[in-house]
């Protein structure tokens, strides 16, 4: 025991090990009341190391070659011992990210974790979703089936629709003038360089946290009700007690996560899409081309826009303003309260409508189109706009509860 | 150590002139990283021109050569796709190929052809970059109850005429381009050149 504590203290003169343990874990207070909704922040780091883990392991059988690349993959579902498994841990665990990153961002929608003094910390949280998508992009054409090569073509395409420097920019960004063994060889670069950009974007995203402290579902600041020792009232520390409960969330977790990947890897086409069992053939697009679930609320706000004078752009402009809008959220938002729990009737219809619109919208993007899906969209795209930009008068309008001084259970 | 004597003034001068000449650099540096990111000098060579011969195309029939990596379509019209054309002209959003990028000045007339009964396009949608579907039957369809032929594209449901015209309300912006290309003789077309005829 001496000993160890002599080597921690050899260290602690070298590196703030105990500090940082401390700082962190040990002693970084967390509100008591944490709900179900607080435990996909965690679950989200842990499929990130999955991701990154079976990623790198792919990397070690993968071929970045238009002409290997689909038969690669193929030599990994069945030739690589165990190479099935870590195919499928990894094209899960990409849906997976993003369940749970939707969840997380619902959670900081309820419980108005963007708000004062959080706003930096969502700021953060949303240029790691930015960056999530652009990772999950140029993995999904390293596949080289026909959906990784449509999609990826469409998607490039967007570039191209910006006005006057587009098609330059289309041409840079595939480094030919169609998608093709160039663009298959950058894509794969900028997939493995991306995650671990990622991983230091969550690092800087848990330091902002730390600054701030966790909200909670009453959206009460427990740092103004500190006891003799300045430690929260209401707060405990994150290890023991959070570290154990988060445990339990890994165990419920990971029951789902297996149950997918041995017994619907594919989920009927939504993780893993049939058109993307045919290798790419750059002559002949698929019959009905949408992209993986997790993109498609987003594509169907971009097929919802109608090109305007001999220009595809204000598609692509909805459609990236859709994304960029949430950096607004924290001032869109005037209510004097943050949690759902003391926002009036406004809100919350306000709110469950728009889970409603994200998820109609995500099934509208999977859907050919026809004259009543695309009304459908564009009424959709309508609403998901008005969410954000009359935020700023229905949470003045709305009746809020008075909030308590402590938490509740 | 004291601060007596120093002269701030030069010091920050001298240090925005540091600055600003490592600025300079930096950016000298930056562009080889962008630059390398364009099509290399083997991409931009395999833009050549290709030839196809359509000796064995029917009418009605559709075939697609690959030029600069991209599907470019050959379709035989028939006499009545030809009668067809003209009574679409309302429903187009630019049935008079008015867009001049679109097509080369050789080609800027009702069928958008060099000879009618032959058109060649690339098909490549407008839109997004899809390849459109051939759908030659005159005949109702699913997305168009008086649909004379054309191309339909399966990822956001634009449709073209039999010249390669875009229908109006749909989301594709423009006509469907047409390639430089040029007869080597009756049966032969050669794709990606025209002799300077533009």
């Amino acid at each position: 025991m001496n000993m160890m504590k002599n080597f921690v203290g050899w260290i602690d003169d070298r590196f703030p090990l105990t500090k940082v343990w401390n700082e962190h874990l040990a002693q970084y207070y967390a509100p008591k009341n944490f709900n179900f909704w607080y435990f996909f922040g965690s679950l989200a780091l842990l499929v990130l190391v999955n991701q990154i883990l079976t990623g790198v392991w792919l990397a070690m059988s993968y071929k970045p070659d238009a002409e290997l690349a689909f038969g690669s993959v193929e030599y990994i579902m069945r030739d690589v011992d165990w190479g099935w498994l870590i195919r499928y841990m990894h094209s899960t665990g990409a849906s997976a990210f993003f369940i749970v990153i939707y969840l997380h961002m619902f959670r900081g929608l309820m419980y108005g974790s963007y708000r004062k003094p959080r706003e930096l910390l969502w700021i953060i949280g949303v240029i790691i979703y930015l960056a999530m998508m652009a990772t999950a992009f140029f993995g999904y054409l390293l596949p080289w089936g026909q959906m990784s090569y449509w999609g990826a073509q469409v998607i490039v395409n967007l570039f191209s629709a910006v006005p006057v420097i587009g098609p330059d920019l289309g041409v840079w960004v595939r480094g030919d003038y169609v998608i093709s063994d160039v663009t298959l060889n950058r894509f794969y670069a900028l997939h493995f360089l991306l995650p671990f950009i990622l991983a230091a974007l969550v690092f800087v995203h848990i330091v902002a946290l730390h600054k701030v402290g966790s909200n909670n579902p009453d959206g009460i600041e427990i740092k103004k009700n500190k006891d003799a020792n300045g430690i929260p009232k209401d707060g405990i520390p994150f290890h023991p007690y959070y570290t154990v409960h988060d445990t339990l969330a890994v165990a419920g977790f990971l029951f789902l996560f297996a149950a997918a990947i041995f017994y619907a890897p594919e989920m009927g086409g939504y993780f893993l899409e049939h058109p993307n069992f045919e290798p790419a053939n750059p002559l002949k697009t698929p019959l009905h081309i949408a992209p993986v679930w997790y993109f498609t609320p987003f594509y169907a706000i971009l097929r919802a826009v109608p090109s305007m004078m001999g220009s595809a752009f204000p598609g692509v402009v909805a459609m990236f303003a859709s994304i960029l809008i949430m950096f607004f959220l924290p001032w869109l938002d005037r209510s004097p309260v943050k949690s759902i729990r003391y926002k009036g009737m406004l809100f919350k219809v306000m709110l469950f409508l728009f889970a409603f619109d994200f998820i109609l919208l995500g099934f509208l993007g999977t859907q050919p189109t026809t004259d009543l899906y695309k009304l459908m969209a564009q009424i959709g795209t309508f609403y998901y706009f008005a969410f954000f930009l009359l935020m700023p008068i229905y949470t003045k309008l709305d009746k809020t509860k008075p909030v308590p001084e402590r938490v509740t259970k | 150590m004291s601060a007596e004597g120093v002269d701030l003034k030069k010091r920050r001068t001298l240090t925005l002139a540091t600055s600003a000449v490592g600025a300079v650099g930096a950016g000298y540096v930056i562009y080889p990283f962008l630059a390398a990111w364009a099509p290399s000098e083997k991409a931009k060579a395999a833009g050549a021109p290709v030839e196809a011969d359509i000796s064995k195309l029917e009418p009605g029939q559709l075939m697609s050569v690959k030029w600069r990596g991209k599907p470019v379509w050959i379709v035989c019209r028939t006499e009545q796709n030809l009668k067809d054309l003209p009574t679409l002209d309302d429903r187009l959003l630019d049935p008079d190929s008015n867009d001049t990028g679109q097509q080369p000045s050789y080609c800027k007339n009702p069928t958008r052809s060099i000879k009618e009964k032959y058109l060649v396009a690339v098909g490549i949608c407008t839109h997004l970059g899809c390849s459109p579907t051939y759908r030659p039957e005159v005949a109702p369809t699913d997305f168009d109850a008086n649909w004379k032929g054309g191309f339909y594209c399966p990822c956001h449901g634009s449709r073209f005429d039999l010249a390669a015209r875009v229908f109006s309300g749909v989301p594709a912006p423009k006509n469907l381009e047409i390639p430089p290309y040029q007869y080597l003789s009756d049966t032969t077309i050669l794709i990606g050149a025209d002799g300077g005829a533009a």
